[in-house]
C-alpha cells in the first residue's frame, strides 16, 4: 500500500485532483468516470468546523462507505451532497458539473436553485428517519417523483414502482399508508422511492439507525442486493460495520472533519495504520 | 383629517379614556372570574367541578354582544335590575372573558408536577397553603402569555358598548363621523388609536411576563415580531390543547 | 319575570330568517378566512421581504383592532372609494378579512409542524417548489390545523352579530327589529342568546372530539 494512503489530511489525501489515479478511494483500477469530486470543502457550524477543507473523490460505480466517531462530519458531506447544505468554502463536483456553483459570465458563482434542481436529479438519498410522506400510500409515495419530476406515464411509473417494490419485498403492501407499516418496512419503501428516479449514486444516511435491531438485517439485505445486482454508486455512512465490509469497494474513516484513512475494507478493518482508526474500531467492533 | 377640529379631537380623546376605563374594570372582575373559576374547575369535589364547569362552557358559548344586549335590555324588564350601560358592559366583558381566563388558570395549575403538590404535602402544608406557596407560583408564569391574548381580546370586545351608546373610542368615531361627514380619516384615526393601545398593553404585559418567569429563575421567552404571542392566540385557541394538533414536532437532528 | 311563550312563538319566523343570514354570513366568512389567511400565512414565509413586511404588517393591525370598528370602516369608506355593496357582503368581507388574520397563524404553525425532513424528502426527489407544497407539506399541515381553524369557525360565529350594527338582520338585528315593534324585549333576546348556545356548545364537543382522534 502506498505510505501516502494514511499520511496526514492536509497533504495529499485521500485525493489530490493531479494524481487522482493514485490516491483514489476507488481505487487505481477504478473502472468509472470520475463522480464526485469535494475540492477543499470546508463546512462550518458557528464556531464548530465540521468539515476540514476536504479533498475527495468517489468513483462511477464504487460502493463507498464513511465511518468514524458521531460529530466527524460523515452525515454532513451526504447532506452536502443533497444540496440541504451549503459549503462555507470549496466546490463540489457532480457528474462533471459543478453542485455548489454555477458559471456565469465567466466566473464561478454559488448555484441557484434551479442549477442545483437539475443536477442534483441523479442524486438519491435514504434518511435516517425514512422521511415517507405519511399523506400518500406506499405506491404514490414512489411514484410521487417519478410522475412529477421526470415527466413519466402515470402507468409506466407504477410498473415500475411495482418492480421496485418487488425488490424490497413489499408488494403486498403497496396501498398502504406509511404509518400501517413498520419502520423497516417503510425504510425499504423509502428505498424502493429513492431507486424510482434512477440515480446515478444513492447517499444513504445511517439508514439503519432509527430501526429496532430485529428489523436491520431486512434492510441491510436489500441494500446488499442492491449494492450485488445493480451498477449504482453508493455513499454510505453507517454503524454497521459488518455491512460497510460487506458492501464496500472504499472505506473512510473520518475524525474532526477530516478523512485520516481509507483503503479497501480488509485493510481498514484488520490492519489500521491509523491510531484513531484503531481506537474507533475497537469501540464499535 | 383637517376637517377634525378640536372639539371633536376631544371627543375621541375622551373615548380613549373611557375605553381605557372599561378595559381595566372588565380585566378585573375577569380576572377574579378567572381564578375563582379557573381553581374551582380543579378541586375535589365534583359538584364544584361541575358547576364552575358548567359556568365556563355557557358563557364561551355565548356571543358577547349578545350577552351585552340581555344585560342591558332583558334584566330590567324581566328582574327589574337596570344596569347603566358602561356596568352592563363591564359585567358582560368581566363575565366573559374572565370564563376563557379560567381555562388558562385550570390549565395552567394542572401543568404543575404533582410531585410539587406531593412535596407540600410532605412539609406538612395544608391544601391552601399548597396553592398559594407552591402551586400558583409556578403556574403563573406560564398564565401570563395567553393572558395578554385574552387582554387584546378584551381590549376589542370594549369596542361592543357604542351599540349600547357608552361614549367609547368607537361611539367618538361614530359622532365625528356624522359632523364632517368624512368616513376614512376618522376609521383610520380610530383604528390606529386601538392598534396603540394594543401595543402598549402588549409591551406591558410582557414586562409581567418577564418579572414573572425571573421569579422563578427562568429566561423569558424570545420572540420574533413585536406583537407575535404564543399560539397566536383568541379565545378559541387560547384555550390550552386547542391548538395542540398545530404544535410543532420537530425532527431530532 | 314572565316569559310569553306566545311572543316567542310570533318572533320565530323573524328568528329563522335570522338564522339563515348569521349561517350565511359564517359560510362565506369561513372561507373568505381560509383562503386569505393562507396567503397571509405563504407570503409570510416569502423570499422577498418587500412582500412579507405589508403582510405582517397589516395582519398585525387587523388582528388587533376591533371588528366592529372594522367593520365600520368597510362600511361607510368603501362607498367612498366607489365599491358599493350591501350590508351582508360587506359584512361577510370584514368576518373573513378580520379572522384571516388568525387562520394566518393557524396555518403558520401548521406548516412549522411538520417535520424538516419532509422538506428534505423533498428536495432529495428534486420535487419542484409548488408540488412540495401542494402535494407534500399542505396536506399534512392542513390536516393537523382542522380542529384549530374549527375553533376560529366557533369564534366567527360568536362574533357574527356585530354584522348587526351595520344594518345586516342576522339574528340579533331581527330580534332588536322585533322588540323595537312590539314592545317584547326579553323573549328575543332570550331566544337568540339560546340559539347560541345551542349551536356553539354541541360544535365545540365535535371539534373536541376530532382534536383527539386527529392527535392519535
Amino acid at each position: 500500500m502506498p505510505a501516502d494512503r494514511t499520511t496526514p489530511n492536509d497533504t495529499t489525501v485521500p485525493d489530490a485532483p493531479d494524481d487522482t489515479a493514485a490516491t483514489d478511494p476507488g481505487g487505481p483500477a477504478a473502472d468509472g468516470a470520475e463522480l464526485i469530486r469535494f475540492d477543499k470543502v470546508t463546512k462550518r457550524f458557528g464556531a464548530h468546523t465540521v468539515l476540514d477543507a476536504l479533498d475527495m473523490t468517489v468513483h462511477s460505480g464504487k460502493h463507498v462507505t464513511l465511518i468514524g466517531p458521531s460529530g466527524s462530519g460523515k452525515t454532513t458531506i451526504l447532506r452536502l451532497m443533497m444540496t440541504l447544505l451549503k459549503p462555507d468554502e470549496g466546490t463540489i463536483m457532480f457528474n462533471g458539473d459543478y453542485l455548489t456553483h454555477e458559471e456565469k459570465g465567466g466566473r464561478l458563482v454559488p448555484a441557484g436553485e434551479r442549477h442545483s434542481r437539475a443536477v442534483r436529479r441523479n442524486i438519491g438519498m435514504v434518511f435516517q428517519q425514512f422521511n415517507l410522506f405519511p399523506n400518500m400510500k406506499v405506491l404514490r409515495n414512489i411514484t410521487e417523483a417519478p410522475v412529477h419530476v421526470l415527466g413519466l406515464a402515470k402507468d409506466a411509473a407504477e410498473e415500475r414502482a411495482r418492480e421496485l417494490l418487488d425488490l424490497v419485498g413489499l408488494t403486498d403492501h403497496l396501498d398502504k399508508y406509511p404509518g400501517q407499516l413498520s419502520g423497516g418496512q417503510q425504510q425499504r419503501v423509502a428505498i424502493a422511492r429513492a431507486l424510482a428516479m434512477r440515480p446515478k449514486v444513492l447517499l444513504l444516511d445511517e439508514v439503519t439507525s432509527a430501526l429496532d435491531p430485529e428489523l436491520v438485517a431486512g434492510v441491510l439485505d436489500v441494500l446488499r442486493d442492491i449494492a450485488r445486482s445493480t451498477d449504482i454508486t453508493l455513499l454510505c455512512v453507517t454503524h454497521e460495520m459488518n455491512f460497510a465490509r460487506d458492501i464496500s469497494d472504499c472505506v473512510m474513516m473520518f475524525d474532526a472533519g477530516r478523512v485520516i484513512e481509507f483503503g479497501p475494507p480488509e485493510q481498514i478493518f484488520t490492519a489500521p495504520e491509523h491510531e484513531r482508526t484503531r481506537e474507533f474500531l475497537s469501540a464499535v467492533l | 383629517m383637517s376637517d377634525i377640529s378640536w372639539g371633536l379631537w376631544q371627543l375621541l380623546l375622551k373615548g380613549v379614556w373611557i375605553t381605557v376605563q372599561l378595559t381595566v374594570y372588565s380585566a378585573a372582575l375577569g380576572a377574579v372570574t378567572a381564578f375563582v373559576i379557573g381553581l374551582a374547575r380543579t378541586h375535589r369535589r365534583w359538584l364544584v367541578r361541575f358547576l364552575s364547569g358548567a359556568y365556563f362552557e355557557i358563557f364561551r358559548g355565548t356571543s358577547a354582544l349578545i350577552l351585552m344586549f340581555w344585560m342591558f335590555f332583558v334584566l330590567p324588564v324581566g328582574f327589574g335590575w337596570q344596569l347603566a350601560p358602561m356596568w352592563a358592559a363591564v359585567l358582560t366583558l368581566g363575565l366573559t372573558y374572565g370564563a376563557y381566563g379560567s381555562e388558562v388558570v385550570r390549565g395552567a395549575v394542572a401543568a404543575v408536577a404533582p410531585a410539587q403538590r406531593e412535596a407540600g404535602i410532605a412539609l406538612g402544608f395544608s391544601p391552601a397553603q399548597q396553592l398559594w406557596k407552591i402551586v400558583l407560583p409556578q403556574a403563573w408564569p406560564e398564565m401570563v402569555p395567553p393572558c395578554t391574548n385574552l387582554l387584546i381580546e378584551l381590549l376589542k370586545g370594549t369596542a361592543l358598548v357604542s351599540i349600547l351608546g357608552v361614549g367609547d373610542i368607537a361611539f367618538g368615531a361614530s359622532l365625528v363621523r356624522n359632523a364632517t361627514t368624512q368616513s376614512a380619516p376618522v376609521y383610520t384615526v380610530i383604528l390606529v388609536m386601538y392598534f396603540v393601545l394594543a401595543f402598549v398593553l402588549t409591551r406591558g404585559m410582557r414586562a409581567v411576563e418577564r418579572q414573572a418567569k425571573a421569579g422563578i429563575g427562568r429566561p423569558p421567552a424570545k420572540r420574533a415580531s413585536l406583537f407575535r404571542r404564543a399560539g397566536g392566540g383568541r379565545p378559541a385557541t387560547a384555550v390550552p390543547g386547542a391548538g395542540a394538533g398545530a404544535t410543532g414536532r420537530g425532527e431530532p437532528r | 319575570m314572565t316569559f310569553d311563550w306566545s311572543a316567542v312563538g310570533d318572533f320565530l319566523p323573524a328568528f329563522f330568517r335570522g338564522v339563515l343570514v348569521t349561517l350565511q354570513a359564517l359560510a362565506l366568512g369561513s372561507l373568505i378566512a381560509f383562503a386569505l389567511g393562507l396567503v397571509w400565512a405563504l407570503a409570510q414565509r416569502s423570499a422577498r421581504k418587500a412582500v412579507r413586511w405589508p403582510v405582517t404588517v397589516l395582519t398585525e393591525f387587523v388582528r388587533n383592532t376591533p371588528l366592529l370598528v372594522q367593520l365600520f370602516f368597510l362600511y361607510y369608506v368603501m362607498p367612498e372609494w366607489g365599491v358599493t355593496l350591501s350590508a351582508l357582503a360587506t359584512g361577510v368581507i370584514g368576518l373573513g378579512l378580520h379572522y384571516s388574520t388568525y387562520t394566518a397563524e393557524v396555518y403558520r404553525a401548521g406548516i412549522d409542524g411538520v417535520p424538516a425532513g419532509q422538506w428534505e424528502a423533498a428536495t432529495a426527489l428534486s420535487l419542484p417548489r409548488g408540488r412540495t407544497w401542494t402535494a407534500v407539506i399542505l396536506p399534512q399541515a392542513i390536516r393537523r390545523v382542522v380542529p384549530a381553524l374549527g375553533n376560529y369557525v366557533i369564534s366567527m360565529l360568536k362574533d357574527s352579530p356585530m354584522l348587526f350594527a351595520i344594518g345586516v338582520l342576522e339574528m340579533l338585528g331581527e330580534a332588536r327589529q322585533f322588540s323595537s315593534q312590539t314592545f317584547q324585549t326579553v323573549e328575543p333576546y332570550t331566544v337568540v342568546g339560546v340559539a347560541f348556545l345551542v349551536i356553539a356548545y354541541p360544535a365545540s364537543l365535535l371539534l373536541r372530539a376530532l382534536e383527539r382522534r386527529l392527535a392519535r
